[in-house]
């Protein structure tokens, strides 16, 4: 892979998708991803006015994208589109990328939008959710508060980067085995920030659930994981989950799967049973 | 969020010129709170001086027995830096008492001092508000105002200063050392640093616009055996105070020697109570002593339509912290 990332090189170079003389005039007034603000806000008004639903638009806005980068990578970021350029080399999940940013991009937009790096999810936007969490230089931080700008020689690890090839990390796997999610928007954040929190555990911080800051211990309760994780927030509920699959991490302690998922031949007899019932 | 410059400071100094230089121009350190503010609009600096590469992240021992704390030094590593663990635990308590393991990974000594008012009106820019755009008005002086001043506001400004960490440093005897453009330092006594509204809301603090945070210097501590740091908020975690208590007891037997009262969440600055300090000095550690103390830190309190609340939970809390400071509770 080459050291100097330009941002276009993982983009899918799908076909043109096909379109109705609506969407293609919709999808021709639309800005591109790098504009993120005002006039696509303004966009997003105009089609929510001709009637089209959320979802379509996403899809839009997607295939925009997508075909607008396809032919012509430069020009969709071209530096007309950006204000105070700030050129930034850092290392995320083990690739060095070289990005022009407006200096406005926190890393969550550079990640997502430049980087095709969408496994870290934009909730709040503004420091309450969680959702964005990723590892800067080992530590867990909030990507949509961190300037891109403010990363050169730093090193980033999203989600994407915490599995060994098809091997998921320990936390990744035990997030499966608990349950501990339910939609799994928070997921990536949840999962990041419980690695960066172990990290903490393991040096001996202290929490505000600790009894006495003098002493150093290296054991979580469960409502010491229940405070360390509480920039984390899960819609769903899915807290026992999440907190199970970390002590399991934290402790070591492997304990058996209670489910599993079915395989080929299991799924091949349901339905040939299902279908029988229905006759 | 609007366009702007950003620049690499490589030295302190250039970083205070840099900042005097532009009157819109603001140090970026952590990001926590300005990164946000710059989303919603409320903050609009043209340039941003990017403090992160300074070597301003020391933590080390006085040979006066205190302990200086960089500015850039984060929360996370100063809450568990071996000497304020074991010499100041009120302030390792205060730290992880705010925001979240992320944002106190992120978040500097000096940002911390500087957060804004977590006030509804001062980040709805739809709303007036007088530290925001001095003039247009304060819209929670009749509006809601809950989780506001229940001590020294102004019909101008009913807000309150958000932070844990101050309110620590301020029981701590804390000075903030200040380097200004021209290369000089000076420090300010923690108590002085916050400024209450009166008629000018905009002004958090009295640092001068170009004036960088270099350290926070604490002297010596007696209280490291009885202090405890109290944080009342809507939920158990991840939220600002509605009332905090830094409370700090250096003790001689059961009779207290010296003490600290110092609220958070009811004023525009850390809200240090010299009367109860006086009232429990030389007085026995006791819940006596200490409901005393409290009616006395609460006998000035005016309360808002919708904080009357402040009132009693400050008392109880200020019991509560002092309890648990003297380890009676």
């Amino acid at each position: 892979m080459s050291d100097d990332f330009d941002g276009t090189d993982e983009l899918d170079r799908a076909a043109p998708p096909e379109l109705t003389a609506d969407e293609e005039a919709l999808l021709n007034e639309m800005p591109t991803l790098t504009d993120v603000g005002q006039s696509r806000r303004t966009f997003l008004g105009q089609t929510i006015a001709g009637g089209l639903g959320m979802f379509a638009l996403d899809l839009l806005a997607l295939e925009r994208s997508l075909a607008a980068l396809a032919p012509s990578p430069e020009a969709v970021y071209a530096a007309s589109a950006a204000e105070n350029v700030v050129r930034v080399a850092f290392n995320v999940n083990g690739v060095t990328r070289t990005l022009d940013l407006d200096s406005r991009v926190v890393l969550l937009d550079a990640l997502r939008e430049r980087l095709r790096l969408t496994g870290s999810k934009k909730g709040c936007d503004q420091g309450q959710c969680g959702a964005c969490t990723v590892l800067v230089d080992g530590r867990r931080v909030l990507s949509c508060l961190t300037l891109a700008a403010t990363l050169d020689g730093r090193e980033v690890t999203t989600i994407e980067g915490l599995a060994n090839g098809d091997q998921l990390h320990p936390m990744q796997a035990a997030f499966i085995k608990y349950d501990a999610f339910q939609c799994g928007y928070c997921t990536p954040g949840q999962i990041c920030s419980a690695v960066g929190m172990l990290e903490e555990a393991r040096r001996g911080d202290v929490s505000h659930v600790t009894e006495d800051v003098a002493v150093t211990t290296t054991q979580l309760t469960d409502d010491q994981v229940r405070e360390r994780m509480s920039g984390n927030i899960c819609r769903c509920g899915a807290y026992p989950g999440i907190v199970a699959a970390i002590q399991e991490v934290h402790s070591g302690r492997q304990t058996a799967q209670t489910w599993r998922f079915v395989d080929e031949q299991q799924l091949a007899r349901v339905r040939t049973e299902d279908a029988n019932e229905a006759v | 969020m609007r366009p702007f410059r950003y620049v690499r400071a490589s030295d302190p100094n250039a970083a205070a010129r840099a900042v005097a230089a532009n009157p819109q121009a603001k140090f970026l350190a952590g990001g926590t709170n300005l990164l946000d503010l710059m989303k919603e609009d409320v903050e609009r600096p043209t340039e941003l001086v990017d403090l992160t590469r300074l070597r301003l992240a020391d933590i080390r021992a006085t040979s006066a027995g205190g302990v200086s704390i960089g500015a850039l030094a984060t929360n996370t590593s100063t809450a568990n830096h071996p000497i304020i663990r074991r010499d100041f635990p009120l302030l390792t308590q205060a730290i992880v008492a705010g925001a979240s393991g992320q944002i106190r990974n992120m978040a500097t000594n000096g940002g911390n001092l500087l957060q804004r008012t977590r006030c509804q009106y001062f980040y709805d820019t739809a709303m007036p508000c007088n530290k925001r755009e001095p003039g247009s008005g304060c819209g929670a002086r009749e509006g809601l105002n809950r989780i506001h001043a229940i001590f020294g506001w102004s019909e101008h400004c009913v807000a309150t200063y958000p932070g844990d960490m101050a309110n620590a440093l301020y029981a701590l005897d804390a000075v903030v050392r200040v380097r200004g453009a021209g290369g000089r330092e000076r420090t300010i006594p923690i108590g002085d640093f916050h400024r209450l509204p009166d008629d000018t809301p905009q002004r958090d603090t009295n640092l001068q616009h170009g004036e960088l945070i270099v350290a926070i210097e604490l002297p010596k501590s007696n209280f490291a055996k009885n202090s405890y740091y109290l944080k009342v908020r809507d939920r158990a975690s991840y939220a600002f105070a509605l009332v905090a208590v830094a409370a700090a007891l250096e003790l001689d037997g059961g009779t207290i020697r010296q003490a600290r009262v110092v609220l958070g969440g009811v004023a525009h600055k850390p809200w240090r109570s010299r009367e109860a300090e006086a009232a429990l000095s030389g007085r026995p550690a006791s819940d006596e002593s200490f409901r005393r103390a409290a009616e006395v830190a609460l006998a000035d309190a005016k309360p808002l339509a919708h904080n009357a609340y402040k009132v009693e939970l400050g008392r109880r809390a200020v019991v509560r912290a002092l309890m648990r400071a003297s380890k009676l509770a």
